[in-house]
C-alpha cells in the first residue's frame, strides 16, 4: 500500500494534464486540422495563431490589461487587509465576529445580478472602463480572503513579540513594518496568491465593466470566439497563453504554499 | 490567544469596510430597490411591492433551477472533499516531488473560468475533443445532446478545476503534524486508520472547514464554466441558479424579477454557510 | 452622479433605515452592557445578543418567503409571526 501511494498523485496529475495537453495540441494546429479530423498531436505544426496573437495589439492588449487590474487590486487587498487582519488577530472589538462574518457574506453575493448595478455604479462615479474599477470591484471577494488568510498567520505570531517591541521603544508603525511584517512574509505571499489568482480568473464583473480601454483578455477571447465564427487554432492559443502568468506565480510561491498554510492557524 | 479589549481596533478595519461596503452594500441595496419595481429601461420605474418574490417562489422554474443546483453542489462536495484529502494524504512530504507535485496541482486553478469552459468544451466534443472520442469508443457519448453526459461532463470538468484546491488546503493542514506525533504512533503500534483519525484528522479539522466553506460558496454562485461548457443545456438540464438568473436578467431584461430571485438565492446561500460555519465552528471555542 | 439608477422607493428606504436603527440600537445598548450577554441555548450553541439579531432577522426573512409562497400577499401576518419569533430567539436561543 505504501509502496503504492505515489500512483494516487501521479494519476491524479496525468488526469489535471490531459485536457491542457488538448489545449496546447489545437494551438500548434491550423484550423483547418482542428475541423477536419481526429489527431493526437499537431500533423502541420504551426505557431501561427501564437505569431496573431503577439503581433496583433487587439489580442496582446488584453493580457496587459488584465495583468495591469490583477496587480493593483492585489496590492489593495493585502494593503488594506494587513491592519485589520492585525486587529481581528489582537484585539476584541464592538461587533468584531460579525464583522468577520460579514465579510465572508460578501464572498456569497452572487455575481449575476450584482453585474447591473456594478456597472451603473462605476459609470456614476466615472470610472467606468478603467483598470482601478476592475481592481476596485474585485476586492469584493479578495479583500475577504485575504483578511481571513493573514489573520490565521497573524495568530500563530505569539503576542509577546508585540509587547517586547512596544518595552524596546518601538512605535507601532515602526514595528508593524520591522518585525512584525517579516515575521508573517510567508502568510502576505499566500494571500497574494490567492488575490492575484482569484482577480485573474474572474470574468463576469471585469467584463461588465470594461468596454474597450481596459477589456480583459478573457472577454476578448469570447468577443472575438462569436465575431468571426469558430477559429478554435486562435482560441486554442489565447487559452494556453492565459496559463502562462499563472504558472510563473505559483513557481514563484511555491514553497511558501506547503510552509506557508502550515504556519498559520490551520 | 487571549485577546484585549480595545475599540480603538475599528480604525484598522476601516479601509476594509470602506472598500467592501461600497462594492457590497450600494449594488445590494440597489437589487433590493428592484426587486420591487417594474421598469421598462430609462431609469422610470413602478412600485410593484412584493409581486415578484410571489411569482419566483410559485414558478416551477425557479424550483427545478434550484433542485439542480442543490445537486451539483452536494455531488461535487461528495466527489471533491474525499478525493482531495485521499490526493493530500498519499502525497510525498518533503524533498524535490513535493515543489512538482504543487505546482502542477495548482495548474488548473490559475486559468480564467471561461478558459476552463472552452478547454473542456474543445475537449469533449465528440467527433473532435480526446475525450469525446475516447467515450464514444465504448458507449454512446454527446454532451450537447443527452442530458446525462452534460452532467457528467459537468461534474467531471468541476472536480479537475476544483479538486486541487482541497489537495492544497489539506496538504497543508498535514504538513503542520510534528514528526514525533508520527514516531510515537509507531511506537504504539496504531493502525494507519487510527493515525489517520487520531493524528491527521484532527488537524486538518480547521483547513477542511475552510476548503468546504469555500467550495459550497463557490459551486453554488457557479455561472462561467457551465455557461460556456453547455449554456445550460441541452433543454434546461444544466441550467444551474446563476445561469437562470443571466437569462432572466440580461436575456430577457427582467430586472424585477431576476432581483427577487437573487434576493432569495442570496438568503439561501446566507443560511446554508451559517448554518456550516456555526455546526464546524462549534468545537473550535472549547479547545 | 445622480442617484436615480438606485431606484430608491419609500418602502425600500424605510427598510433600510430600521436595520441601520436595529445596529445603532445594538451598539447603544452593547455601551450600556458591555459583552454580548453570552449564553447557550436552546440551539446548543454559545449566542450574544447580536447572534441573536442575526438569527431573529434570517429567520423573519425566510418567515416572510414561507408566507409569500404558501399563503398569500398579504404580509402583515407575516411580520407579527417575525415579531414573535424574534422575541422567542431573544428569549430562549
Amino acid at each position: 500500500m505504501r509502496r503504492l501511494g505515489w500512483l494516487i498523485p501521479a494519476l491524479y496529475i496525468l488526469f489535471l494534464m490531459v485536457p491542457i495537453y488538448w489545449l496546447l495540441n489545437m494551438s500548434f494546429k491550423t484550423t483547418n486540422e482542428i475541423l477536419g479530423g481526429f489527431t493526437l498531436w499537431p500533423r502541420n505544426f504551426t505557431l501561427a495563431s501564437y505569431r496573431e496573437i503577439l503581433t496583433n495589439p487587439v489580442w496582446y492588449n488584453g493580457y496587459i490589461n488584465s495583468i495591469i487590474y490583477v496587480t493593483v487590486n492585489t496590492l489593495i487587498s493585502v494593503a488594506a487587509a494587513l491592519p485589520a487582519a492585525y486587529a481581528f488577530s489582537r484585539y476584541r472589538f464592538l461587533g468584531d465576529k460579525h464583522l468577520f462574518f460579514w465579510l465572508l457574506t460578501n464572498r456569497m453575493a452572487p455575481p449575476a445580478v450584482f453585474a447591473l448595478p456594478f456597472f451603473q455604479l462605476y459609470s456614476a462615479i466615472g470610472l467606468f472602463d478603467t483598470h482601478i474599477a476592475v481592481a476596485l470591484a474585485h476586492c469584493l471577494f479578495n479583500i475577504p480572503l485575504a483578511v481571513w488568510i493573514l489573520e490565521g498567520f497573524m495568530s500563530g505570531v505569539p503576542k509577546e513579540v508585540d509587547e517586547t517591541a512596544y518595552i524596546d521603544g518601538y512605535s507601532f508603525p515602526r514595528f508593524f513594518v520591522k518585525i512584525f511584517m517579516p515575521l508573517i512574509a510567508s502568510g502576505i505571499g499566500v494571500a497574494a496568491f490567492f488575490c492575484f489568482m482569484f482577480s485573474w480568473v474572474e470574468l463576469l464583473l471585469a467584463k461588465t465593466l470594461t468596454s474597450v480601454e481596459a477589456k480583459p483578455i478573457a472577454a476578448i477571447m469570447t468577443r472575438t470566439a462569436s465575431a468571426s465564427g469558430y477559429e478554435l487554432g486562435l482560441l486554442a492559443a489565447a487559452g494556453a497563453l492565459t496559463i502562462v502568468p499563472g504558472a510563473v506565480v505559483i513557481y514563484f510561491v511555491r514553497n511558501y504554499i506547503a510552509k506557508g498554510f502550515a504556519l498559520g492557524r490551520v | 490567544m487571549d485577546k484585549t479589549w480595545n475599540n480603538r481596533a475599528w480604525f484598522m478595519v476601516l479601509p476594509v469596510l470602506a472598500l467592501v461596503a461600497f462594492n457590497a452594500i450600494i449594488p445590494l441595496m440597489t437589487v433590493v430597490n428592484y426587486s420591487v419595481q417594474e421598469t421598462f429601461g430609462d431609469n422610470v420605474f413602478f412600485f410593484e411591492g412584493v409581486i415578484w418574490f410571489q411569482q419566483v417562489l410559485n414558478s416551477d422554474r425557479f424550483h427545478a433551477a434550484l433542485g439542480r443546483q442543490l445537486t451539483f453542489t452536494f455531488t461535487i462536495l461528495a466527489i471533491e472533499i474525499p478525493l482531495g484529502v485521499a490526493i493530500a494524504l498519499a502525497m510525498p512530504r518533503r524533498g524535490f516531488w513535493v515543489s512538482v507535485c504543487l505546482v502542477l496541482m495548482a495548474l488548473p486553478l490559475l486559468i480564467p473560468w471561461n478558459v476552463v469552459g472552452a478547454i473542456w468544451n474543445i475537449f469533449s466534443l465528440p467527433d473532435i475533443g480526446l475525450l469525446g472520442r475516447v467515450l464514444n469508443s465504448f458507449t454512446h457519448y454527446n454532451y450537447t445532446r443527452e442530458p446525462g453526459d452534460a452532467w457528467f461532463t459537468l461534474i467531471l470538468m468541476d472536480v479537475w478545476h476544483w479538486t486541487s484546491l482541497v489537495v492544497l488546503l489539506a496538504y497543508a493542514g498535514l504538513q503542520s503534524i510534528p514528526d514525533a506525533f508520527y514516531q510515537a504512533a509507531k511506537i504504539d503500534g496504531a493502525s494507519p486508520w487510527a493515525v489517520f483519525r487520531y493524528i491527521q484528522l484532527p488537524k486538518m479539522k480547521r483547513v477542511l472547514i475552510i476548503a468546504v466553506l469555500l467550495r459550497f460558496m463557490d459551486s453554488f454562485m457557479i455561472y462561467t464554466e457551465p455557461a460556456v461548457l453547455t449554456g445550460g443545456g441541452p433543454g434546461n438540464a444544466t441550467t444551474l441558479l446563476s445561469i437562470d438568473l443571466v437569462k432572466i436578467a440580461l436575456g430577457q431584461f427582467d430586472l424585477g424579477p431576476a432581483a427577487a430571485m437573487s434576493i432569495i438565492y442570496f438568503l439561501i446561500v446566507l443560511l446554508l454557510s451559517w448554518i456550516f460555519y456555526t455546526v464546524m465552528m462549534r468545537g473550535e471555542g472549547q479547545q | 452622479m445622480g442617484l436615480t439608477w438606485m431606484a430608491w422607493t419609500w418602502q425600500t428606504a424605510t427598510f433600510f433605515g430600521v436595520i441601520a436603527l436595529l445596529l445603532v440600537a445594538m451598539t447603544v445598548w452593547e455601551f450600556a452592557s458591555p459583552g454580548g450577554a453570552p449564553r447557550r441555548g436552546v440551539l446548543g450553541i454559545e449566542t450574544t445578543r447580536g447572534d441573536r439579531l442575526f438569527i431573529s432577522l434570517l429567520g423573519s426573512a425566510f418567515i416572510h418567503l414561507a408566507w409569500l409562497g404558501l399563503v398569500g400577499p398579504d404580509l402583515w401576518w407575516a411580520l407579527g409571526l417575525s415579531l414573535i419569533y424574534a422575541v422567542a430567539v431573544f428569549r430562549w436561543v
